[in-house]
């Protein structure tokens, strides 16, 4: 009994001693369906630097909700670079703690964001219901997976895509909010995260149509060799734009401020480009969107800040407590 | 009085050394939790925890602990009178299997209830063929929250049976009594006060659950939405004081509840020393 203890003991010290081999750590806290994205990424960077700089780097992921993310870093968790599913996650490291400065999405083209994606549906093979459009999706009728926006970002892309679309065809908020509570009561499953709801629709077997990011459907039809599911892209829809950001007041305690931001120059790279559109999202360089045109289908976009001007505004109106999502649950309003 | 004398030594340095332990692993946490929740003022608080959303939560929450615990407390006691009157092959492996509940890490726990209980699963596809729905409903709730609350019942009434000695049942028997009678006079009174502390206990850790139950449940707001998942929400939202506000409510509500079993079993223990008087 007691050399069992003493062996566990080793065993769990070995564990936390491993990672002392490398020269340089760099905690990466990321959203929930970027695991495949960065685990390839994190290999090329990890090669780069070596060749650049002749140091073993070593990249730590960390994946989950996006706001639970943003939380766990503003609780502590000494995150080097964030990559996450929403401007607002980012923007709460500025407000709580000022973990990064409230500019931080000046300092990277694009918005700060390297790579898009969209929101796109994911169908069983056949498409049995005939989903073609939003539309089809408020139906009655048509059972709809789609994760909780208060508890997933990426449900929040969703859920703006809809709304979006409804504003614009029935004639602004009033119809927008119709419209969606109309989908809303169509979802079987609301799970906590897009994995999990990804799950639910592909593994569970759950509903007719998944709200999905372009990047979680391709990425589940790869994985069911085409065979099962179809992708439908909807007329219109939202260009949603993950942005990425240093943590400056952890890398400037832990001096990893310079790989921090040549790791997330690289993903503007070339190379990092191409990683990104491998992996399911749309590439902001032009020569490498030429190279994958076919694998993501041209439709009309707009943007956040554009329909809804801003994310914290965006936040206010329909995601807040007794906003327009709570306000679709709610009897009797 | 008599001073008696015990194993361990010295009344206040024992009460002083539990209460310290207390206060340091139970007291202070919560004193701080129902402290950031007054940080939003009276009429918020009230506003956040009667919100219709959170009612609906709580009913889910409560309703579903209380009908896993009302099954286990028939189903587990059944199951620690096999273990503990019966030999057979396989007894100490089932006795071993009642506590994997324990071990299980509770989401693991919950994927696999909702992979077996999903219309595509081993399970689910023939309750919904008979026109039944369990995963992603309340009854897929109470499924989990029988699972893990099921160890509760059976680890608190086993070693009491353990105690009870077959010869009260022969002697019961000799003295005419049929087997009901045996059972509702001579045995139950004798196990209800561990029946009740199981049931509170499993009562009180399925209130609290979330692991296992966010898979299967559904999660749709006013139907299947548990109230720990309406803190997690609110932590999403950076509400901390909200989300803590619902939190006291739970622990409130769970402290009333194990309260009153207390009561109840101390009124039992006292009806039964006075009728064997």
């Amino acid at each position: 009994m007691r050399s069992g203890l003493v062996a566990g003991g080793l065993f769990i010290l070995s564990i936390l001693a491993t990672p002392a081999f490398a020269d340089t750590t760099l905690l990466n806290v990321s959203y929930d369906p970027t695991r495949e994205l960065y685990r390839d990424f994190n290999a090329a960077f990890v090669a780069k630097w070596k060749q650049d700089t002749g140091e073993t780097l070593k990249i730590n992921q960390s994946h989950g909700g996006s706001g639970k993310q943003s939380r766990s870093v503003i609780d502590g968790l000494e995150a080097d670079v964030v990559t996450l599913a929403l401007a607002y996650d980012i923007d709460a490291l500025a407000e709580h703690g000022g973990l990064v400065p409230t500019d931080w999405q000046q300092r990277l083209p694009n918005n700060s964001a390297p790579y898009t994606s969209t929101i796109v549906f994911l169908v069983r093979k056949g498409n049995p219901k005939g989903i073609k459009d939003w539309d089809d999706l408020a139906r009655p009728g048509i059972g709809v997976i789609t994760p909780n926006p208060k508890t997933s970002g990426g449900a929040r892309w969703n859920y703006l895509a809809a709304w979006g679309y409804a504003a614009k065809k029935y004639g602004g908020d009033a119809g927008a909010k119709d419209f969606v509570a109309k989908v809303y009561k169509n979802v079987l499953v609301l799970d906590t995260g897009a994995r999990g709801a990804t799950t639910t629709f592909v593994e569970r077997g759950q509903g007719d149509v998944l709200i999905a990011w372009e990047n979680e459907a391709l990425l589940a039809l790869g994985e069911a060799g085409g065979k099962a599911f179809e992708i439908v892209a909807p007329s219109v829809s939202i260009l949603a734009e993950p942005p990425v950001a240093v943590v400056d007041k952890i890398v400037d305690k832990r001096g990893t401020r310079k790989v921090a931001e040549a790791y997330l120059k690289y993903l503007y790279s070339p190379e990092g480009q191409e990683i990104a559109a491998k992996d399911g999202y749309r590439p902001r360089d032009a020569t490498v969107a030429a190279k994958y045109a076919q694998k993501f289908p041209q439709l009309s976009m707009f943007t956040v800040d554009e329909a809804f001007g801003g994310w914290q505004k965006a936040q206010a109106a329909h995601f807040a407590d007794g906003a327009t999502f709570d306000q679709i649950y709610v009897p009797g309003r | 009085m008599r001073r008696r004398r015990h194993a361990l030594p010295g009344f206040g340095l024992t009460l002083g050394l539990s209460l310290a332990y207390l206060a340091l692993i139970v007291l202070i946490p919560l004193a701080a939790l129902a402290l950031k929740s007054a940080t939003i003022g009276p009429l918020a608080f009230w506003h956040a925890v009667t919100a219709p959303r959170a009612l609906a939560a709580y009913r889910v929450t409560f309703g579903c602990a209380a009908v896993a615990g009302l099954i286990n407390l028939v189903l587990g006691p059944l199951l620690a009178w096999v273990l503990v009157r019966y030999r057979f092959p396989g007894r100490k492996l089932i006795d071993a299997l009642v506590d994997l509940p324990f071990a299980l890490p509770t989401a693991v726990a919950g994927i696999t209830l909702t992979a077996l209980y999903a219309s595509n699963g081993w399970l689910g596809r023939w309750i919904e063929a008979a026109g039944y729905k369990v995963a992603y409903t309340p009854t897929g709730i109470t499924v989990a929250l029988t699972f893990v609350s099921l160890p509760f019942l059976v680890r608190s009434v086993q070693p009491v049976l353990e105690q009870l000695e077959p010869d009260i049942e022969e002697a019961a028997a000799t003295l005419g009594a049929g087997r009901l009678t045996t059972l509702r006079k001579v045995i139950l009174p004798m196990l209800w006060p561990a029946i009740l502390t199981g049931f509170a206990l499993a009562f009180a850790r399925a209130v609290g659950e979330y692991g296992s139950v966010i898979f299967i449940a559904g999660n749709l707001p006013m139907v299947s939405e548990i109230a720990p998942l309406l803190i997690v929400a609110k932590l999403d939202a950076y509400d901390y004081a909200g989300a803590t506000a619902i939190a006291v409510v739970l622990l409130l509500a769970s402290f009333v509840a194990l309260f009153l079993i207390n009561v109840l079993q101390l009124w039992t223990v006292r009806r039964r020393s006075a009728e064997t008087r």
